[in-house]
């Protein structure tokens, strides 16, 4: 690790002006990411801002039924929370099925949003990888990429954003608040990671600087029908091979209103419209939500090794509208 | 660079200077001498270097010390009181929790933490009902505590320790 400075300052528009002023310097929360990626030579920041105690560690009411969530809430406390846990469950289950217990206890909203896009090369420094070194070429295209992508990717990087908070919030229609040194502005949480294209190295719109200070959940009078479900390789403490986020509002036997977003397909949280636009109006019956997650999933480029997700993707997306259509309530 | 901190490790105040490169746990082990947290991993992964961070349970290989100035830490070692064992030190000794005895402070201390969060109504990803406060059977004891890996594979036993624990807390 290289040497580096590290500061605490005094509010949010010093934090912001001083890794704003200093390309070598990056904001520092629980430092589960970041610190790690220090360790493994992969992030090299000369100066820390440590914004721990800076951003807000409070979640809110929202005058519309939704919740303000600092961005220095722990990802534990946001799990934990009453209000999240019977307005957003799937918020709730999608943090509670990521890292570890211990872990969650560091972790922060604004840290895990902006946890790098990254995959078992981009972590080892001795391979070729793109989004540390554009350039060089990407290392999982031909090796190890069973994890990887299968949509929206692009020949110059195949990772996967491994967040699951990330995925709920996208499925929610959360906004993030972020302070740049121009002021403040929102961002839809669905269009704040990017897919790769020609700059892998980007992982999210944010210009070097900016602040995320809270994200926002608006009301939804359907989010206590919502879930969370994550398959991977082991039955905890493990990143997913594919997630899924789902919140559904059924009258009549009808799907009135449904909202979806994958994890592990896409190096983004994959919210996926064109399903939810195949649902609205349709019965909530397996062959729908089936046929739903085929349109969504059409354009599919596995690689190798990782074609298993497509079939998993859609089946998974099917038991959970199937299990949310017949929950207590549904009419 | 160097940074003075000051740290409270099992109610004893330590003042020191670190290099801002200095995790929390090499604080401890290395400058404090303190080596109840284990290092297995130092990356996150395997749960072993956990302490009670301000009441908390915390992986310290990936914290750095300069940002845990202040901080009040509790290690395994720390849960004795006057002598004598923490209801989950003996009943990892009766239940045969451990066989090298490496991942155990970690596991002993991950525990003390998880029950207390049990006991604040925190759900875990297998707790099916949101609403209500969990109980902690073996399912759930194992999931809250998959943070926390052994290579000697004592799980079954670890389980059935903070069962006991778990159980007489809530009868
Ligand atoms: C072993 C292990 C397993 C894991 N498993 C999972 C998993 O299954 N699912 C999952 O979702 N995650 C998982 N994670 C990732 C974990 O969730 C993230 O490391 C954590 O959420 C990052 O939060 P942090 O506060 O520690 O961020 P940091 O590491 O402090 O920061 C991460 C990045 O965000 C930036 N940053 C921090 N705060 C802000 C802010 N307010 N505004 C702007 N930029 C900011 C930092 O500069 C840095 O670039 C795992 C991590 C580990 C180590
Ligand atoms: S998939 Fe992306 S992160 Fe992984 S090696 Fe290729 S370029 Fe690097
Ligand atoms: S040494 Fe910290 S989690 Fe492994
Ligand atoms: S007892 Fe040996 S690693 Fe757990």
């Amino acid at each position: 690790m290289i040497p580096f400075d590290y500061r605490r300052p005094d509010d949010i528009g010093t934090a912001v002006a001083t890794v704003t002023g200093n390309p070598r310097a990056a904001f520092l929360g629980g430092g589960t990411n970041l610190v790690d990626h220090m360790k493994l030579g992969v992030a090299e920041p000369e100066l820390l801002v440590d914004v721990t105690g800076l951003t807000s560690r409070d979640i809110e009411r929202l005058p519309d039924g939704g919740l303000r969530v600092g961005a220095g809430v722990r990802n534990s406390d946001l799990a934990a929370d009453p209000l999240v846990r019977e307005r957003f469950p799937v918020l709730a289950q999608a943090l509670l099925s990521g890292a570890s217990g211990q872990l969650r206890n560091l972790a922060t909203t604004g840290g895990n949003l902006l946890q790098r896009t990254r995959c078992v090369y981009f972590q080892d420094v001795t391979t070729p990888c793109n989004k540390r070194e554009p350039g060089q070429g990407c290392s999982a295209l031909e090796g190890y990429h069973r994890h990887h992508a299968v949509l929206g990717a692009s020949r110059q990087c195949v990772a996967v954003h491994p967040s699951d908070l990330a995925v709920a919030l996208a499925a929610l229609d959360a906004v993030v608040r972020v302070q740049g040194p121009g002021g403040e502005r929102t961002i839809p949480a669905e269009t704040l990671h990017r897919l790769p294209g020609e700059h892998p190295e980007r992982d999210t719109v944010l210009e070097h600087g900016e602040l995320i200070t809270a994200v926002d959940l608006p009301g939804l009078p359907f989010g206590p029908r919502s879930r969370y479900r994550k398959a991977r390789d082991r039955a905890s403490f493990a990143f997913a091979l594919v997630s899924v986020a789902a919140a559904l509002d059924v009258a009549g036997g009808l799907v009135r209103d449904v909202r979806i977003a994958f994890g592990g397909l896409a190096h983004k949280p994959w919210r996926a419209r064109l399903a939810e636009d195949a649902l609205r109006g349709r019965p909530a019956a397996p062959d729908e939500f089936r046929a739903a997650a085929e349109a969504e999933l059409a354009d599919a480029q596995p690689l190798r090794d990782n074609g298993f997700k497509v079939p998993m993707a859609r089946n998974m997306l099917v038991s959970v509208l199937t299990e949310l259509s017949a929950e207590d309530g549904a009419a | 660079m160097e940074s003075e901190i000051s740290l409270t490790v099992d109610g004893v105040r330590h003042d020191l200077v670190v290099d801002t490169r200095v995790s929390l746990l090499d604080a401890l082990r290395e400058r404090l001498g303190i080596t109840s947290p284990k290092k297995g991993c130092d990356h996150g992964q395997c749960g072993t270097c956990t302490v009670l961070l301000d009441g908390r349970r915390a992986t310290t290989c990936l914290a750095l010390a300069v940002a845990h100035d202040g901080a009040d830490i509790t290690t395994s070692a720390g849960l004795e009181s006057g002598g004598t064992p923490h209801p989950l030190h003996q009943a990892f000794l009766d239940h045969d929790g451990f066989q090298c005895g490496y991942c155990t402070p970690g596991q002993i201390c991950s525990a003390a933490g998880m029950l207390d969060e049990a006991e604040s109504g925190w759900p875990s990803a297998v707790t099916t009902d949101l609403a209500r406060d969990p109980v902690l059977d073996a399912e759930e004891i194992r999931e809250r505590m998959s943070g926390n890996l052994c290579r000697c594979g004592a799980y079954v036993n670890i389980v059935a320790a903070i069962s006991e624990v778990a159980g007489r807390r809530s009868a």
